[in-house]
């Protein structure tokens, strides 16, 4: 042991510990030099928009720039929330983030629970193999086989004329809007939500179904007696997380599912800001927008894990 | 679970076996539907002539063989600088000796919670020059906040003793990286990996904001033009939509396979690794 070493090691012993920030980071300096490439991400395309949602208060012009835009502190806000937009756009992602918590949630839950009936071990596996396929798709072959089947020529319209009902345009009718979007959601992602569903079931204790059965309990009673209280804790975790993402559900979906006709009942919050700031140009306006929605987001995420705590679960973070 | 076999309880089998052979069926018949129509020479409810022309067709023109090679290209590269950034990234991470780590991680983890949202990002990809080159399809979401946080509660799984012994040795911490840590992750390189490669092919709304230039165009969004923009007999009309007008249905069906059999052909492997993948990223990091 060299002398060096030796005084390093005296020191450690006796908590002493002199050894400098820098010589510490030059012994670690090659794990440094392996996180430079993802910090360099994070601080460029993520940290960075944060600082540029500053544009937000002002009238920015690209070409000024930053710096040489004008500042105007909340009057993108105030035309926001003064705009007829603005209710519009909170009641529709209100309402397709209601009938999401009120049908495709219990969905999943439902569709975990049958799974988990089934002893066949050949037949649970193939059901699960099949149901987890759409989850993979992408948004735009989804809506896409959602037109080839439901078009105004599509396949079920086709069907319907044969016995000779009326067409249907369901894809340009406003009432079809959120029905659709709620069924797309169930057939791509209800099979894959069960995935973590099913593992909590795998945790309940079989013994407890022994005993329920030898008191003469129904099957039904089993599930909701043992079952569901046994997968409680994680139904209240997902519901909480979904809650608190709510303004974020399916942007991609709900972009291409959007025409000028169903607009009124399908603009959300981020389709509003890529139309009002790519496509119209309104940079400002349209980032305070994205702004309020990231705030709200935020807020909301933190007011659901506090929830989660009040109810006794382990929270989120 | 175990049950009386009963009147009752056979019944009950009956109708859950059932309800989930109808659900596994619905996530199913509408896909085979396309696949089948895809072969068809005429617009009828079922091919009365069977026909590769649609293939033929979509295989012919230069416009879908790029967009193909796009996605191909941009889903190789981007699928491996992801996993190496991030892999890299973590493995750091991993590291309760290095100084500033808690600070990173921090950063990692509040851009989890919080993001400058739409139009700031998209200054940003313009200011550091990516808008209308592919490295816009890969680079902007090359690195997921919570890949990160999961690999690096399983790279400090790895037991220390391993990576010591190869120092003992003398081992530069680049071997040590390449040689011990990633052949140990591979279960967690897979997961990940396919994860990131299904993002990157199905993405769409990334090329819509960054890219104008249709020469550049993953399938996705020809899918779209083809398929969604056309079957609507109004309302967007652009001129992209007007010559496209012709297309058949069997020529939107081949459209909607060809985005869609790569995805199909990973998915035994995808199958193998995703419940660990969903299972891995519950656990609290």
């Amino acid at each position: 042991m060299s002398v060096a070493a030796k005084t390093e090691k005296v020191q450690e012993l006796s908590g002493l510990n002199r050894t400098s920030l820098l010589k510490r980071m030059w012994k670690v300096r090659w794990f440094y030099i392996f996180m430079a490439p993802g910090i360099l991400y994070f601080l460029i395309f993520k940290i960075w928009p944060m600082w540029g949602v500053l544009m937000a208060f002002q009238n920015y012009q690209p070409v000024k720039g930053m710096w040489g835009s004008d500042w105007v502190g909340f009057r993108h806000f105030d035309r926001f929330f003064s705009t007829p937009d603005f209710w519009n756009l909170f009641r529709n992602t209100f309402l397709i983030a209601l009938y999401d918590l009120i049908v495709f949630f219990p969905t999943t839950i439902i569709l975990a629970l049958l799974l988990n009936e089934v002893r066949h071990q050949v037949y649970k596996r193939l059901v699960q193999t099949l149901v987890y396929v759409p989850h993979f798709l992408s948004w735009v072959v989804v809506v896409g086989i959602t037109y080839i089947l439901l078009g105004s020529e599509g396949v079920l319209n086709k069907l319907g004329g044969l016995i000779g009902l009326e067409r249907i345009n369901f894809l340009f009718n406003p009432d079809w809007f959120r029905p659709l979007i709620i069924l797309q959601l169930i057939w791509k992602d209800a099979g894959w939500g069960t995935i973590i569903f099913l593992a909590a079931l795998a945790g309940v204790n079989v013994q407890l179904y022994e005993a329920a059965r030898i008191d003469g309990a129904s099957r039904l009673r089993q599930v909701w007696h043992i079952t569901l209280p046994g997968i409680r804790n994680v139904i209240v975790i997902l519901l909480i997380l979904r809650l608190g993402n709510f303004l974020d559900l399916g942007f991609e979906q709900i972009f291409l599912m959007l025409n000028p006709l169903n607009r009124e009942v399908g603009e959300v919050f981020d389709t509003y800001v890529y139309r009002v700031g790519i496509l119209e140009g309104q940079f400002s306006y349209s980032a305070a927008v994205g702004l309020f929605k990231s705030t709200v987001g935020l807020v909301l995420v933190f007011i659901a894990n506090r929830i989660a705590k009040a109810l006794g679960e382990e929270g989120i973070y | 679970m175990v049950y009386d076999r009963t009147l009752g309880n056979r019944i009950a089998d009956g109708i859950i076996y059932t309800l989930l052979g109808l659900f596994a069926l619905s996530t199913t018949v509408p896909f085979l539907y396309v696949l089948i129509n895809s072969f068809s020479g005429t617009e009828d409810l079922w091919p009365k002539i069977w026909t590769l022309d649609a293939y033929r067709y979509i295989f012919s023109t230069d416009r879908f063989v790029r967009s193909l090679g796009v996605s191909i290209y941009i889903t190789l590269l981007g699928t491996f600088l992801s996993l190496l950034s991030t892999s890299l990234l973590s493995y750091g991470l991993s590291n309760r000796n290095v100084p500033g780590r808690r600070a990173i991680l921090l950063m990692v983890l509040f851009t989890i919670l919080f993001n400058g949202g739409m139009i700031p990002t998209y200054f940003v990809v313009r200011a550091v020059g990516l808008i209308d080159t592919l490295w816009a399809l890969m680079i902007p979401s090359m690195m997921s906040g919570f890949y990160v946080i999961v690999m690096k509660e399983f790279f400090q799984n790895i037991p220390d003793e391993l990576k010591e012994a190869a120092q003992i040795d003398g081992a530069h911490e680049l071997i040590i990286f390449l040689r011990i840590i990633l052949p140990l992750s591979l279960p967690a390189l897979a997961a990940f990996g396919l994860f990131y490669a299904v993002m990157l092919w199905n993405q769409y709304f990334s090329a819509i904001l960054y890219i104008q230039d249709s020469q550049k165009w993953p399938i996705q969004v020809l899918l779209q033009q083809i398929v969604i923009q056309t079957s609507g007999s109004f309302g967007d009309s652009s001129a992209m939509s007007e010559n496209m007008a012709f297309y058949g249905q069997s020529v939107r069906m081949a459209v909607v396979i060809v985005a869609t059999v790569p995805i199909l052909i990973v998915y035994p492997f995808l199958q193998k690794h995703f419940a660990k993948g969903v299972l891995l990223g519950s656990v609290k990091g």
